[in-house]
């Protein structure tokens, strides 16, 4: 059943902050078995410029896809989860995510459009910090497989 | 932000130096609990089989996390990256034994932009098919 486009634009409030440690970027940066120093050292990272240790290019989807749960879970959207498979992301960055960071996620409906029986939806994620100042836009893209089809 | 490559020196066309990635099951099972996404078809093979995939797939977020070391690993600062997008075009199946799967990068910049950045185009295949597209990133250079 096609999503109802009336709910491109709406916007979900801002999540509670997400606290970024040194040890999650550590355990991140481990998982994808990458050595780049700027995520475990905070002298290295304070050679190119950072305060503090920064977070991989991915790392954001962390955030993001745990405030993305209050989405896709709405009630009145009626997405069926178990048909949705991840088709595009997008990240856009002001600066790099950093050790230390608490970090705000309001997310938008960008849009809604229905291919081939298929329901594709777009979720935009505004991640600030405590400051207000913007970090990274993400943009993730579902696809809700139609009935049916394996 | 200190990139080690200045953009006076790359022209479109340069290639970025190609990397191979290996993906097990231990690599998923890691990825999971680090991203906090604990989708079973990344860690079970009967509920992918029963979802209709041929056995347990890599989470497409660990193959963009991989895609962009080619260009993080160039510039040195992986806080010069700008913008970063893909599309999950393939699955990457990755079976249940000790070799796993492979990704292969490749990278090559693609056009040079204002503020010293420039957009590097990604192609990311494993077992001969593009697992990524549209894998762009635009990063700062020195």
């Amino acid at each position: 059943m096609a999503l109802d486009q009336s709910f491109v634009g709406r916007t979900y409030p801002p999540t509670a902050p997400y606290e970024v440690g040194r040890e999650k970027i550590r355990e991140f940066a481990e998982a994808v078995g990458d050595p780049n120093p700027a995520y475990t050292d905070p002298e290295a990272a304070k050679a190119l410029g950072h305060p503090d240790v920064i977070a991989p290019p991915t790392f954001p989807f962390v955030i993001t896809y745990r405030a993305a749960a209050e989405v896709v879970g709405d009630p009145q959207l009626g997405l069926d989860f178990s048909r949705v498979v991840h088709g595009d992301q997008k990240f856009a960055y002001t600066r790099p995510v950093r050790a230390g960071d608490r970090l705000a996620v309001a997310q938008t409906i960008e849009s809604i459009k229905s291919l081939a029986g298929n329901d594709v939806l777009v979720i935009r994620g505004e991640v600030h910090d405590e400051a207000g100042e913007h970090v990274v836009t993400t943009w993730m893209k579902l696809v809700a497989r139609a009935a049916g089809e394996a | 932000m200190t990139a080690k490559i200045a953009y006076d020196d790359v022209e479109v066309g340069t290639e970025l130096p190609a990397q191979t990635f290996t993906v097990t099951r231990d690599t998923l099972v890691r990825y999971a609990g680090a991203s906090g996404d604990f989708n079973p078809i990344h860690w079970n093979e009967r509920f992918a089989k029963a979802v209709g995939l041929p056995d347990v797939i890599a989470h497409g977020m660990f193959t963009m996390a991989e895609a962009i070391r080619v260009v993080t690993d160039w510039t040195g600062d992986p806080g010069a990256v700008v913008e970063y997008g893909v599309r999950f075009t393939k699955p990457v199946v990755v079976p249940d034994d000790d070799k796993g799967a492979t990704v292969e990068v490749a990278g090559k910049v693609a056009e040079k932009l204002d503020g010293n950045t420039v957009r590097v185009d990604l192609v990311a295949t494993s077992g001969g098919q593009k697992v990524l597209g549209m894998a762009r990133a635009v990063v700062r250079l020195a």
